[in-house]
C-alpha cells in the first residue's frame, strides 16, 4: 500500500480526448516527495527547453502536495506548474484552498494536462469515473461562476471546482487559476490552461487517504495543534502585525495596516505616503471592512482564518485574501472600498492580484509622460479609479491597448518603445514585484530577490527576522525559544545583527552568513512546496510550527519513507536544482538574476557580485549559476548533467561557453 | 415504571457564527473511526459534516443522530437571519432520502459516539480539533427515567429495517455493532 500518496496521476490528453489512471514510482517519491519536486522531474522529462508556453506539448500539471489530505494541519497546497508565457521559465503558483485535498480522496495525485482541445472543455474527476465535458456554455463567464454552474449542472455541491476566468481563456499573461478561497495566481498559469481549451477542473473524492504509522502520526499533529494556539496566544513583540501571529498574512482580520501603506509604494511603484495612516483613514477603513467583510474562512484542515467571503453591496460574493487587499488601493492611489469592489471584477476575471494593479499603474503613468496617448486610449474615462476599470476590462479582452498591457509590464514596454522601458521598473525576469523601495541594501534580500526561482519575495523568505532588533534584550529574548533554527549558529548571526554601525546591513550578516540564511529560508519553502503544507504555518514565519526538526518525523511517519534532517535537506536541495536545471536549460543565467535597480537607494556593486559568487558557490553552482557536474551527480541528478554537457550547456571542466561569458560581460 | 437515575448527558454546542468551514471536524472523525485508528481518513465517512455554501455565507456543522427507517414528510425551508437552509441540511438523521451519514461501503448509518474510548478521551476530537471553538463540548447531569426495554417495539423496528435492508444487512451491522461495542 501507498501512504500519504495515492499512487496514481491521471495523464490528461485534451487533443485525442484521452484519460488514463498511471501508477507512479515509489522511487520518485522518495527522491523527491511530492508537489513541486515531482513536477518539476515531470516537467524536466517530458517538456523540451524549446517547448513554447502555449504549444499543446507544453504540460499544465496540477500536484498535489505529499502530505495533503492526511490530518497535517494545513497540508492542503495544490502546486500548479507549467512554462510560464511571461517570464519563459518554470512557473509553479500554489493555491490553497480544498482542491488538493479532494483530489487525493478522489484517488490522484496528480492532474498531467497536455494537448489542447479543439472546443472549450471542463474536466469532471468524480473517483474513478473521469470526463471531459463541454464547456461552451461556460465561454466567457467569471472564475466564481463558472465554478457554481458546474456544481449545479453536475447536481454535486460538495465538488471542488480550480477555473479560469476570461483573462485566462484570453491568455493574459498574468492570468490567474482560481478556486473559491484561493487561487494559482502568479507567471500565467491561468493564461495556458486556456490556451488548452480548459475551463474548469472539478474533482470530487470519496476514498480513504492512509498514513504508515498512525498513532505515531497523529502525535505529531497534536503538537502542531498545540504549537499554534500557543504562537495565536503569544504574538512575537518588535515585529509587524502580520509577522506577529502565524497565517498566509492575516490581512483579513486586521484592521491597522499603517506598516503596508506608509512603507509600501503608491501607484507604480513609486510614491510613498509616510503621513497616510490617520485616525480618519483608519476610521473609514474599519468601516468599509466591517460592512463587507461576512466571515474569515479556512482552507482545508486548517484553524487559520487568513481568508475573507467580502460582499461588496451590488456586485456578486467573493472570497478574498491576503494581500490583494491593498494592491488595487495602492496601485490606484484610492481607498478601501474601491479596493474591495475592483478586486470583485478582477477575481470574476481571473486576474492576478499583484501583476494586474501594477500593469494598470504602469499604463497611466505611460499616458501621463505622453508615451501612451488618447490616441493609444480611445475613450479612457478621467478619474483614475474609472481608469482602472476602463484598463481591468480591455486587459481581460485583449482589446485595443489591453492587448499590450496584457502580456504584463515588461514585454509591454518592448512593444510600445519610446522609452516606455523606464516604466516597467519593478520586475524581476519580466515578473512585476511586490510595490517595495527601500534605502539600505540588504545582503540577505539581495540574494532572495535575485535568485529565488519563484520571482516572488513571499515565496523564499521567513524563519529570519527580516531587519535586526535594536536591542540586545530583544534580541535575547527573542532567541530564547528559538528551536526551530537548524543550527545554534544562526541565533549568534541575530544577536550580533546591529541596526548601525559595523555589524549593520549591508556587510552584516556576512558573506558567508547571508548564503546560510538565505539556505535554510529556501530550504523550508522547497519542503513545503513537496509536502503541501502552508508557507503560513511554516516556511514564510519566524517560529512556525512546522520546521526542520519535525518535518522529517512527519514524513516517516505520514509516508512511511524513512527521513531524517540530513535526508531532508538532500531532497530540498535536489528539487531546487531540478527546478533550476529547468530554468538554465531555458537560458536563465547570471545577468538575469537582478533585484529592480530602484528597490534600494544605497547599492553596492561589488559586495552584490560577492555575494552573488559566494551563494552560487555554497549552492554548488558555477559562476554563471549552472549548477555543477558534480553537484548534480551528488543530488542524483546525472541525467541533468549529460543534458547540460551534450546541449553544451556546461563543458567538462564546469564551465560554461564563451559565447554566454560574452553576453554577461556586456 | 423504572427507578430514576442520573446520567450524564454529553452534548456539543455549535456556534455556527463561529465556525471558518475548514472541515477539520470531519477529517478528523472519519480518522478517529478508522480501523486501526487513524490509519486513514475520509470526509466522507466522517460523523460530522458541515453544511456549507460559502458564497452564501452558510456554514453549519451538524451531527450523525439516530437513523430512520423512511423519510419525513416536511421538506420545509428555514430563513434564519437572511440565509435559506433546507430542512435535510439541518437533519441529524441517517434516512433513506439522501447519502449523508451513510458508510460509503455498506450504506451503513453512521451516529456520532463522541468518540467513546478506553481510556476515555477529553472531549470529542472534532471538538479538539476545532481551534476557533465553534464546537463545544458540555456535559450535564440529568435525573431520567430507565425505562424497561419494550422488546416488542424494538421487534417492530427491527422487522422494518430487514424490510428495508434484507435481513442479512441488519445482521451484519448488529454483529459489527456489538464487536465495536457500541451503543
Amino acid at each position: 500500500m501507498r501512504y500519504a500518496e495515492t499512487g496514481y496521476n491521471l495523464e490528461v490528453d485534451l487533443s485525442r480526448g484521452n484519460i488514463e489512471r498511471v501508477a507512479t514510482d515509489p522511487g520518485l517519491t522518495e527522491l523527491h516527495l511530492g508537489g513541486l519536486g515531482t513536477n518539476a522531474r515531470i516537467l524536466w522529462d517530458r517538456v523540451p527547453p524549446e517547448t513554447e508556453p502555449f504549444s499543446p506539448d507544453n504540460l499544465l500539471i496540477f500536484g498535489t502536495g505529499l502530505l495533503c489530505g492526511t490530518p497535517a494541519v494545513g497540508a492542503n497546497r495544490t502546486i500548479v506548474t507549467t512554462i510560464s508565457p511571461q517570464t519563459q521559465l518554470m512557473a509553479f503558483s500554489m493555491m490553497g484552498g480544498f482542491w488538493a485535498p479532494e483530489l487525493k480522496y478522489a484517488g490522484y495525485d496528480k492532474v498531467i494536462v497536455r494537448g489542447k482541445s479543439p472546443e472549450l472543455v471542463y474536466l469532471w474527476i468524480r473517483d474513478d469515473k473521469v470526463e471531459i465535458r463541454d464547456a461552451s456554455h461556460l465561454k466567457g463567464k467569471g472564475a466564481l461562476e463558472t465554478a457554481e454552474l458546474i456544481r449545479k449542472e453536475l447536481k454535486e455541491p460538495k465538488a471542488q471546482v480550480a477555473a479560469i476566468g476570461l483573462a485566462g481563456a484570453n491568455r493574459v499573461f498574468f492570468a490567474s487559476i482560481e478556486q473559491g478561497r484561493s487561487s494559482a495566481s502568479r507567471q500565467g498559469l491561468g493564461a495556458v490552461m486556456g490556451s488548452k481549451g480548459l475551463k474548469a477542473i472539478a474533482v470530487r473524492g470519496t476514498k480513504d487517504v492512509n498514513v504508515a504509522r498512525p498513532a505515531e502520526y497523529l502525535e505529531l499533529c497534536n503538537e502542531v495543534l498545540k504549537y499554534i494556539q500557543f504562537r495565536q496566544e503569544n504574538p512575537i513583540p518588535g515585529v509587524i502585525p502580520i509577522l506577529a501571529v502565524l497565517g498566509s498574512p492575516q490581512e483579513m482580520a486586521i484592521h491597522d495596516e499603517a506598516w503596508h501603506t506608509q512603507n509600501f509604494m503608491w501607484g507604480n511603484s513609486r510614491v510613498r505616503r509616510k503621513d497616510f495612516w490617520t485616525e480618519e483613514v483608519a476610521k473609514k477603513w474599519t468601516e468599509t471592512m466591517e460592512s463587507m467583510r461576512k466571515r474569515l474562512i479556512s482552507c482545508y484542515n486548517c484553524p487559520l482564518k487568513c481568508g475573507a467571503t467580502i460582499a461588496v453591496p451590488g456586485h456578486s460574493t467573493y472570497m478574498m485574501k491576503c494581500f490583494s487587499k491593498l494592491t488595487y488601493t495602492m496601485a490606484a492611489f484610492s481607498d478601501l472600498d474601491f479596493g474591495f469592489r475592483i478586486a470583485q471584477r478582477a477575481t470574476e476575471y481571473g486576474l492576478d492580484g499583484y501583476s494586474t494593479p501594477q500593469v494598470m499603474a504602469f499604463a497611466l503613468e505611460l499616458y501621463e509622460a505622453g508615451i501612451l496617448t488618447d490616441q493609444d486610449m480611445p475613450g479612457m474615462p478621467a478619474g483614475t479609479e474609472e481608469r482602472f476599470y476602463w484598463l481591468l476590462d480591455r486587459i481581460a479582452r485583449r482589446e485595443g491597448i489591453g492587448d499590450v498591457l496584457a502580456d504584463g509590464t515588461s514585454w509591454a514596454a518592448q512593444r510600445i518603445g519610446k522609452g516606455a522601458e523606464a516604466y516597467a521598473h519593478n520586475t524581476i525576469k519580466k515578473h512585476e514585484q511586490l510595490p517595495l523601495k527601500l534605502s539600505m541594501l540588504n545582503p540577505i534580500y539581495f540574494l532572495m530577490y535575485a535568485t529565488g526561482e519563484k520571482m516572488n519575495i513571499t515565496q523564499i523568505e521567513g524563519q529570519f527576522p527580516q531587519g535586526p532588533f535594536l536591542t540586545m534584550e530583544e534580541r535575547e529574548a527573542f532567541v530564547k525559544d528559538w528551536f526551530q533554527v537548524p543550527d545554534d549558529r544562526f541565533k549568534r548571526y541575530l544577536l550580533d545583527w546591529e541596526p548601525r554601525g559595523e555589524r549593520a546591513n549591508p556587510y552584516y550578516p556576512t558573506v558567508e552568513m547571508s548564503c546560510e540564511i538565505v539556505d535554510w529560508q529556501e530550504r523550508m519553502h522547497y519542503i513545503d512546496d513537496a509536502l503541501g503544507t502552508c508557507a503560513g504555518l511554516s516556511s514564510f514565519h519566524m517560529k512556525p510550527p512546522y520546521h526542520m526538526h519535525n518535518f522529517p518525523r512527519f514524513i516517516s511517519a505520514g509516508a512511511g519513507i524513512e527521513m531524517d534532517e540530513a535526508g531532508l535537506t538532500q531532497v530540498a536541495r535536489r528539487n531546487r536544482t531540478l527546478v533550476r536545471a529547468v530554468n538554465i536549460r531555458r537560458g536563465l543565467r547570471r545577468a538575469d538574476e537582478k533585484p529592480p535597480e530602484d528597490h534600494w537607494k544605497k547599492r553596492f556593486p561589488e559586495l552584490e557580485a560577492q555575494l552573488l559568487d559566494a551563494y552560487y558557490k555554497f549552492k554548488g553552482w558555477n559562476e554563471q549559476g549552472i549548477p555543477t557536474k558534480e553537484t548534480l551527480q551528488e543530488l542524483a541528478l546525472n541525467y541533468v548533467g549529460e543534458d547540460f554537457l551534450r546541449r553544451g550547456i556546461l563543458t567538462n571542466d564546469n564551465g560554461s561557453p564563451t559565447r554566454e561569458k560574452q553576453a554577461e560581460t556586456k | 415504571m423504572g427507578e430514576k437515575k442520573k446520567k450524564i448527558i454529553k452534548t456539543i454546542k455549535i456556534d455556527v457564527d463561529k465556525c471558518n468551514g475548514c472541515r477539520a471536524c470531519e477529517m478528523i472523525c472519519s480518522a478517529f473511526h478508522a480501523a486501526p485508528r487513524y490509519s486513514s481518513n475520509n470526509p466522507e465517512r466522517s460523523r460530522i459534516r458541515v453544511i456549507h455554501d460559502p458564497l452564501r455565507d452558510i456554514y453549519f456543522p451538524v451531527y450523525a443522530g439516530e437513523y430512520t427507517a423512511a423519510e419525513c414528510m416536511g421538506r420545509d425551508r428555514y430563513v434564519i437571519n437572511g440565509k435559506e437552509y433546507d430542512e435535510c441540511a439541518l437533519c441529524r438523521a441517517a434516512c433513506p432520502s439522501r447519502g449523508l451519514f451513510k458508510e460509503p461501503d455498506s450504506g451503513l448509518p453512521l451516529k456520532c459516539d463522541m468518540c467513546e474510548d478506553d481510556p476515555p478521551q477529553e472531549e470529542p476530537l472534532c471538538v479538539k480539533w476545532c481551534l476557533n471553538d465553534a464546537l463545544i463540548y458540555e456535559e450535564r447531569e440529568e435525573e431520567v427515567e430507565e425505562e424497561e426495554v419494550k422488546l416488542d417495539e424494538m421487534e417492530i423496528g427491527l422487522e422494518e429495517l430487514a424490510n428495508k435492508y434484507g435481513l442479512q444487512k441488519v445482521t451484519e451491522a448488529i454483529s459489527r455493532m456489538s464487536k465495536k461495542g457500541e451503543v
